[in-house]
């Protein structure tokens, strides 16, 4: 991990370059974090990995509501020289959910885009092949938003049972 | 002329010894009268040809090789050596559905797989029963989610074997409890109940000839089933 104290190096020389990417750092249990803005995050990646940070370990979507915006996407990078992970933060709104894709760059994000579009909904702008991966393909929603119906069979068991009902007569 | 000899008798009637000599001395022509036929009665049984069909078909059903999730390895045992359901004649997995008698269900069924397992079962000839192994397949169990998708919904299921997993000898159990259910008459209306008869699989072709049929599955040319 970059201590604090590095990441506001990183975020700074970030900044320097890309002077609208930066919106916030944190530093939490050990752990940095960039949060930049959804339009520039192939540059953003691009200049982490001049830094080291050259092997993403993951693509993954979150859901923050009620918060808004709602969306959020986090790249988790990892330097295998210095043995230093960080993590890039992004937030779209469900109503303009649009993130340019980094397959070009990285292509590991590939599936992993595609789940997080699958799963959240977020589109993002140049995959080539941005397509429902886990669910049928014509699986209405998007299940792992926190909005959506839970869904399954309802299962009566035994400690909610109550004399009288249909279930129990 | 050979002498006919009076044996002695060596035990109780019900001595396997006993029996043995008797089928001696017929096969040699030596039994007769009341002897003969007391003989032929102990050995011969009668019985209608409906009840000798559900008793072989009870007796040797071939599973079809479909693992879904965890209870595919519970599923696999019950033809190891511990459990060895091959002393019931169940052991015989076929790797294609159109030589398999039995369906097993063992795991989750997610909505995507299920038009596949669907087709499968409609694959298998008649007559064919279908196990749903474990809390998943029967109610989804602790996946009870937008995923899963409970096999009661999509197709005809004979027994539900609970668990999660179910031990083999539960497995072992269910088939067994499938097999006396065949055992006796399977036309009794057990099956029609669910709509688990005469159900197929179709070319578009041949829908017509099959227009009575409860569940009939017909895929539209270069139409893929489950896309």
């Amino acid at each position: 991990m970059p201590d604090a104290t590095g990441l506001e190096l990183l975020a700074g020389d970030l900044r320097d370059r890309l002077p609208e990417a930066v919106r916030d750092t944190t530093h939490f249990r050990g752990k940095g974090a960039i949060e930049i803005a959804p339009g520039t995050i192939r540059e953003v990646l691009a200049f982490v990995r001049d830094r080291g940070f050259r092997f993403l370990a993951s693509v993954h979507g979150l859901d923050y509501y009620p918060e808004e915006p709602r969306l959020g996407v986090q790249y988790e990078l990892l330097d295998m020289e210095r043995l230093d992970r960080l993590t890039v933060k992004l937030r779209v709104s469900t109503e303009d959910p649009r993130v340019p894709s980094v397959v070009g760059e990285w292509p590991t994000a590939d599936h992993q885009e595609r789940e997080v579009y699958d799963m959240f909904g977020v589109v993002f702008e140049g995959h080539p092949d941005l397509r429902r991966i886990l669910m049928p393909e014509d699986y209405e929603g998007f299940p792992q938003r926190r909005d959506f119906p839970i869904g399954g069979e309802s299962i009566l068991f035994t400690h909610d049972m109550v004399k009288g009902t249909d279930y129990t007569q | 002329m050979a002498q006919i000899v009076k044996r002695e008798p060596v035990g109780p009637p019900s001595d396997f010894r006993v029996k043995q000599l008797q089928a001696r001395d017929m096969l040699r022509g030596d039994l007769e009268g009341k002897d003969l036929e007391e003989y032929v009665e102990s050995r011969i049984i009668t019985t209608t040809l409906d009840k000798a069909v559900s008793w072989a078909r009870g007796n040797a059903m071939f599973p079809a090789t479909f693992g879904l999730a965890c209870c595919a390895i519970e599923m696999m045992s019950i033809v190891a050596a511990r459990v060895d359901v091959a002393r019931f004649g169940f052991e015989a997995f076929r790797a294609s559905p159109r030589q398999a008698d039995l369906l097993i269900l063992s795991g989750r069924v997610s909505i995507k797989m299920a038009p596949v397992v669907r087709r499968i079962y409609d694959q298998m000839l008649e007559p064919k029963w279908a196990i749903a192994m474990g809390a998943c397949s029967s109610s989804t169990g602790v996946f009870n989610n937008y995923a899963l998708v409970p096999a009661d919904k999509f197709m005809p299921v004979d027994v539900h074997v609970p668990g999660c997993p179910p031990r083999p000898e539960a497995l072992m159990h269910g088939i067994l409890k499938l097999r006396s259910m065949i055992h006796q008459d399977p036309s009794m209306g057990w099956r029609t109940r669910y709509g688990a008869e005469q159900t197929v699989e179709l070319l578009p072709e041949d829908a017509e000839r099959f227009e009575g049929e409860s569940a009939v599955n017909v895929f539209v040319h270069g139409e893929t089933p489950g896309a």
